[in-house]
């Protein structure tokens, strides 16, 4: 067990930082591209890059605006940079230099996506937001995928819907679909995943501090490709704790959406 | 001196222009600057059967609600800070929308485009090897005729052009001839919308003079020429309760009464209507206000 007796430390890191620290890194390699994190976690992660790994990122204020600077999570008063109103996203992602990270509803072993509904599509049992940008994304810029609950209705071994399309599908509709389908990191509340496993399929990169592979494997309703001794997730840096705590979200909202692992406990 | 024609209509008189099973697209997206009053006064009408085209948001779910679609074409309906709308999420477990497509968001602008241009389709990459393919088979895909770097010649979506027999939009400023700006941040895909549909109406927060139009904002926000409009209404609030960003923000209370109400029982659902859509345009804004009265008495 990785949780400390001194709580107080700098250095105690929460699974919350550490996550965020796990989607920085997804972004470290990435130069000077539009980042767009969908939701909490992705957005404070990005800005965490953007402020230490790779300051040539580009970001948005979610809406229609490039930030010049890097503001706190929900923050609105910022420099501005550029214009990027909902049909100039379509443009870059069109262009490909953009990394988006996602949602998941569902997520299958050969990392294809699910947001569009949960059964049949004809009749589904749950319907959700529809397939929005997925199936264009995973065929023209890089794709990630945030999971803040891990589990093995999350982690399927079909998707129900496929909106965002995995390698093995993108491979299979031809080069069309295939020449820019790049689905980079899947990140969960328990570990770090890729799509480069034998056959395309999902395979398990590091277990987060506190977490086992067993953990990980009976959270997950495919069979994981896992090579070798799996390594475990980064803590976050001394400077990127500070970053998170005082800059980007002095609120403390990360622990709403990853709640802290209380110690002694997985 | 000669003057282009006026088209400054009622609410009403926009909607007697629509007829049953009509293709309608609306602008704005999701939650944001949609053509609500004339969507209110679809609701008020004996209009059925109509197909549906829209970034969907509140528009979607009410009309779903009201039975009034018959086919929706959508890439998502979401109201932003209450995530699943949910009128449309009832009609589509319950199955009560007949004809559904469900399209990237992508694809939603390159089939208006293809439209706008009076082509029957343009390529793109999106939705190729996902399930919209498989869901929509009716939409097919084309070979390059061009070998790429690799010699390949990729197969790729042939995005069908969104023909639209009717736009409605809503935009902050509009002069009586159908020129238009838009005063917030972003454009939306409104003259998209306007160029893709045989008939198109603009609602708007303010008619002004012509020369009223850029007094005090750059021309780049002309985004609207008067010579794709057919008629032009002034409704005030007219996209409560969706923004109209800088004339006002998304109306949050009242969005989350009116997913509460849609989320809840038949009589939650029976309640909301019968206090907010049971009159017309100045009865809504009325009951609106009372609302908020309601809420601010209540602190």
């Amino acid at each position: 067990m990785t949780a400390p007796t001194t709580e107080s430390s700098m250095s105690t890191s929460s699974r919350a930082e550490v996550c965020a620290a796990a989607i920085a890194d997804a972004f470290a390699d990435d130069g000077e591209i539009f980042a767009s994190p969908m939701g909490m976690l992705p957005m404070l992660g990005v800005r965490l890059a953007k402020l230490t790994s790779n300051p040539d990122l580009v970001i948005s204020d979610g809406e229609s605006l490039f930030l010049g600077g890097t503001p706190p999570l929900f923050a609105k008063a910022d420099v501005v940079e550029g214009w990027i109103p909902f049909r100039r996203v379509f443009d870059v992602v069109a262009h490909g230099k953009r990394h988006v990270m996602m949602g998941a509803t569902q997520v299958d072993r050969l990392g294809n996506q699910n947001i569009s509904a949960i059964g049949d599509f004809a009749r589904p049992k749950r319907q959700l937001l529809g397939s929005r940008g997925a199936p264009g994304n995973t065929v023209n810029n890089r794709t990630s995928y945030w999971v803040p609950k891990h589990g093995p209705r999350v982690f399927v071994e079909n998707v129900d819907i496929v909106s965002g399309v995995g390698p093995a599908r993108a491979k299979a509709a031809g080069p069309g679909a295939s020449k820019y389908n790049d689905i980079h990191r899947i990140v969960s509340n328990l570990g770090v995943f890729d799509v480069k496993g034998a056959g395309d399929t999902v395979r398990l990169l590091s277990v987060h501090p506190g977490v086992s592979v067993e953990d990980v494997v009976a959270a997950t309703g495919f069979a994981l490709t896992i090579e070798g001794d799996v390594p475990v997730t980064r803590e976050p840096t001394e400077s990127e704790l500070m970053i998170i705590r005082n800059v980007l979200d002095p609120k403390n909202l990360r622990d709403r959406e990853v709640p802290p692992v209380e110690a002694g406990a997985k | 001196m000669s003057k282009p024609r006026e088209k400054v209509m009622t609410i009403d008189e926009v909607v007697a222009q629509l007829s049953d099973g009509m293709t309608i697209g609306i602008g704005g997206w999701g939650p944001r600057r949609k053509p609500m009053a004339l969507v209110r006064a679809i609701l008020r009408s004996d209009l059925k059967d109509l197909t549906i085209v829209s970034w969907g948001g509140a528009d979607v779910g009410l009309l779903a609600r009201a039975g009034k679609i018959r086919k929706l074409v959508y890439a998502f309906v979401s109201l932003d800070s209450v995530p699943l709308e949910p009128n449309f999420q009832k009609a589509r477990q319950e199955g009560t929308i007949p004809e559904i497509v469900e399209l990237d968001e992508g694809m939603f602008q390159t089939g208006l485009y293809a439209a706008a241009q009076r082509l029957p389709f343009l390529p793109m990459r999106a939705g190729l090897g996902s399930d919209v393919l498989v869901n929509n088979a009716w939409i097919k895909t084309v070979a390059s005729p061009y070998a790429d770097e690799n010699g390949d010649f990729e197969e790729l979506t042939a995005v069908p052009a969104l023909k639209l027999d009717v736009a409605l939009v809503h935009l902050n400023r509009a002069d009586a001839h159908g020129n238009a700006t838009y005063l917030g941040p972003d454009p939306y895909f409104d003259d998209l919308f306007v160029q893709a549909a045989d008939k198109a109406y603009l609602s708007c927060e303010q008619i002004v003079d012509t020369a009223g139009l850029t007094v005090d904002t750059p021309v780049q926000r002309l985004l609207i020429s008067r010579m794709m409009i057919d008629g032009v209404v002034e409704t005030p609030n007219g996209a409560h309760f969706t923004l109209c960003t800088p004339d006002y923000e998304r109306d949050e209370k009242f969005q989350k009464a009116y997913a509460a109400a849609a989320g809840g029982s038949d009589e939650d659902w029976a309640a909301f209507e019968a206090r907010f859509l049971s009159g017309d345009e100045d009865a809504y804004q009325a009951a609106v206000a009372a609302f908020h009265a309601e809420l601010e008495g209540a602190k």
